[in-house]
């Protein structure tokens, strides 16, 4: 493998890994308001047993986003040091924002709301459990407003020697294509968050454990994952495809599989792409709705790869056409399976229908398959480029760096990361056993072993 | 932003090289871990906010420096990782096995953090093999000796690694007997008192042997000779820091082993102005802020932001140490 592949790999892995964690602490940072808010005006301390535990959870997420965090703003300046160099200028500005304005927010107020709940009192302790929501709901914000800039650039100047800097800061915060982007990711985490909560409510009420909490659970995260897993489709799904079509129309065509102009273009629900023969294989496909989705015409016509240089197609298309349609399949199931159960929880019958709680409790480990197949979207729909139509990927990597040393941090990483996982699963384990409520709540958990 | 890193997460690290050795029972362990738990991640939000900063400011910096100390750096961050972890998942699972394991993955940990934080300082100061197009890459090691084809570890940034860890060693002991009370507070103090010593031998042999290892240092405070109020202030801290800490007065020795640390890297500062990482070979190569730093429009714009953004990050801090860490020596029992 070359130097840039595995740079390539280097980071797609290291940041795969990391926003597992983040999905499910900013998700969950909304739905703790949520708790300590029907805790505030209820007076219930059942609201707030609830958050302490849901707190627990998201304190051991929170520290492997942390951790596997710290090495993302570090690999601009080890891996893609041309890149760096050349456009420090500009997102260097958000993403020393996100520490500025949002790290500092996001640690103290953690430490405040973990630490501080019988010395700040019910208000002041709500309050920092909405300023955590806050500064992790920034961190995304500048993050995405990063990304957003390598896939719409705006507000920048060039200068003689090639090298970007910034004119305009609030061109850079409030570029179109950031603001459908960070909605539409945002919504996803709450999706993450509320199908954890969801999903533990089923397995308690599944158990006969905890009952009562496993109620709450299963309420809360039922009506915000049905409000969110909607607002994913539309408008911020439809939003978000509306600005790939207009500022990236080739990545559009490799996402749908589309070779060719076509009038009428079908939506694709299954099929493979065949690159080397320009077609797809085995389609099911639902005729003209393509042209309605991207231009509100049914029979609009839609431009297929074959339109653009080749030197300009995604480096990867089946790769991008596979990671879109599972997102998008993926979001459809999320939708149904919601709404079915918000049906049942109206009609007052979901708690005693155990086929609806297993589809919920089986529904966990896919939104964090879909938001990393809509991060593959959004990525390998960039390439060939870093910055879009402006800097190629190749011309970004650090070539002072030689393949053998990449490959040594690749590996290790990759061996520092499955033990994080390890143990990540075995203590959330512990704390699901442990459950909410209940005395020695403020003890740590006495292993099984022991 | 690197001094107050270094005071600020130089203490946990320093309580983290103590811990080992300073407390013996578990409830002394959990004391010395209460005394950090609420504040260590926010301490390490410097070090983000420090990278950022250089990131945005002086990006051909950030580019060279991030890529040429590859390896080191990456070590950094799994070092980091295993801190973190440590930190966070003794407080999850108390178990004859794992706890005893988490304490020795911190206390190593937090001291090879201290060694390398000292090493790359000593690399920054010394100088790079860098090219005119702002590249370099080097090893690990290669000779441990200082010249044309230096590593990342010869025995000048060793011995700044190793004073490092001494002022981190002194720097978290006295923390530590701020917080805490009885046999414990007893033994960190002797430590700090046993590492005050070392660090007034490492500081005197700095002092000879950079005048004569850095040629840009020792024209600097040459041309300004009122520059040298900085080191002769990090001397008077340290010489109270171990004054007071033999009188007991351990906040007060804690404030001076502060202003040691910030008398140091300030003096560092002076003595490399106006380089970032000066080229070896020559006097006039290298990266400096002026050459390395973004468009005057960008850092016009970033100084809106930036000011009051400090300002506030500031303000939490001061929020986080007064209420989260009151009630000094009473533990403060973890809820999560």
């Amino acid at each position: 493998m070359d130097a840039l592949t595995i740079h390539r790999i280097h980071f797609a892995f290291t940041v795969t890994f990391h926003y597992l964690f983040p999905q499910l602490t900013m998700g969950l940072s909304l739905l703790i308001v949520v708790l300590k808010t029907l805790g505030l005006r209820t007076g219930d301390s059942h609201y707030n047993d609830a958050a302490r535990f849901w707190a627990r959870i998201f304190g051991i997420n929170f520290v492997i986003g942390v951790v596997t965090g710290i090495p993302m703003e570090f690999q601009f300046g080890t891996n893609w040091s041309a890149f760096s160099r050349t456009t420090g200028g500009v997102i260097g500005q958000p993403l020393a924002m996100e520490g500025v304005f949002s790290f500092f927010l996001e640690s103290t107020f953690l430490g405040a709301f973990l630490y501080g709940e019988d010395y700040l009192g019910p208000r002041l302790h709500w309050l920092s459990a909405f300023l955590v929501f806050l500064g992790s709901w920034l961190s995304g914000f500048f993050i995405i407003a990063t990304n957003a800039w390598m896939q719409h650039p705006v507000g920048y100047t060039l200068d003689s020697a090639g090298a970007f800097s910034l004119n305009s800061l609030a061109a850079l915060l409030t570029n179109r294509w950031l603001v459908w982007q960070y909605l539409h990711n945002m919504t996803a985490a709450v999706v993450t968050g509320s199908t954890a909560m969801a999903a533990l409510g089923a397995f308690y009420l599944l158990m006969h454990q905890f009952e009562d909490f496993g109620r709450t659970f299963v309420r809360i995260g039922v009506i915000a994952g049905l409000i969110a897993s909607a607002c994913m489709i539309f408008p911020t799904g439809d939003q978000q495809g509306r600005n790939v079509s207009q500022y990236q129309p080739v990545t559009l065509a490799a996402m749908e599989g589309l070779f060719d102009n076509q009038r009428g273009a079908p939506l694709v629900i299954i099929g493979q792409p065949d690159v080397e023969a320009r077609k797809l294989d085995n389609p099911i496909a639902v005729p003209d709705v393509l042209s309605f989705l991207t231009y509100r015409r049914w029979k609009a016509e839609v431009h297929g790869l074959t339109e653009f240089p080749e030197d300009q197609w995604p480096d990867n298309i089946p790769l991008l056409y596979y990671a879109y349609h599972i997102m998008v399949g993926l979001g459809t199931i999320f939708v149904a399976v919601y709404a079915l159960a918000a049906l049942m929880i109206y009609r007052r019958r979901l708690y005693e229908t155990p086929l609806v709680l297993w589809a919920l409790m089986l529904l966990a480990p896919f939104p964090y398959i879909a938001t990393t197949a809509g991060w593959m979207t959004a990525e390998l729909g960039r390439q060939p480029w870093l910055v879009y139509g402006l800097m190629r990927t190749a011309a970004g990597s650090s070539t002072e760096v030689s393949a053998g040393n990449g490959l040594f941090t690749l590996l290790g990483f990759m061996g520092m990361y499955s033990v994080l996982s390890v143990l990540f699963l075995f203590l959330v384990y512990l704390e699901v056993q442990r459950g909410p409520g209940g005395a020695g709540h403020h003890e740590p958990v006495a292993a099984a072993a022991d | 932003m690197i001094a107050i890193y270094a005071v600020l997460d130089g203490f946990d690290m320093g309580v983290g090289i103590v811990y080992l050795f300073a407390a013996r029972t578990d409830a002394e362990r959990r004391r010395l871990l209460a005394s950090i738990g609420p504040v260590w991640d926010g301490n390490e939000v410097w070090l983000l906010a420090g990278g950022g900063t250089l990131f945005f400011a002086f990006p051909a910096a950030y580019a060279s420096g991030f890529s040429g100390f590859y390896l080191p750096l990456m070590m950094v961050l799994w070092l980091l990782i295993l801190r973190g972890t440590a930190v966070e998942f003794r407080n999850h699972l108390v178990s004859p096995v794992w706890t005893p394991f988490w304490d020795v993955v911190f206390a190593g940990s937090s001291t090879l953090l201290a060694l390398f934080f000292g090493a790359a300082l000593g690399n920054v100061v010394r100088g790079v093999p860098i090219d005119s197009a702002g590249r370099f890459f080097l090893p690990l090691w290669t000779n441990f000796a200082l010249g044309p084809n230096p590593g990342i570890l010869d025995w000048f940034t060793i011995m700044l690694g190793v004073s490092s860890v001494a002022a981190m060693t002194m720097h978290g002991a006295l923390w530590a007997t701020t917080k805490s009370g009885g046999e414990l507070q007893a033994r960190v103090r002797k430590i700090a008192n046993g590492a005050w010593t070392g660090v007034v031998l490492l500081s005197v042999v700095l002092a000879l042997v950079v005048p004569m290892t850095l040629p840009h240092f020792a024209s600097r405070y040459a041309a300004h000779p009122w520059g040298l109020v900085f080191p002769v202030f990090a001397m008077g801290s340290l010489v109270g820091a171990g004054t007071l800490s033999r009188a007991s007065q351990d906040g007060r020795a804690f404030l001076c082993s502060c202003g040691y640390i910030v008398g140091m890297l300030v003096a560092a500062a002076f003595g490399h102005y106006p380089y970032l990482l000066p080229a070896i070979g020559s006097q006039d190569g290298g990266l400096t802020i002026l050459n390395a730093s973004t468009s005057s429009v960008a850092l016009t714009t970033a100084l809106f932001w930036f000011v009051p953004g400090m300002m506030l990050a500031t303000a939490y801090f001061v929020f986080a140490y007064r209420n989260l860490l009151s009630g000094a020596g009473e533990p403060a029992e973890r809820r999560a």
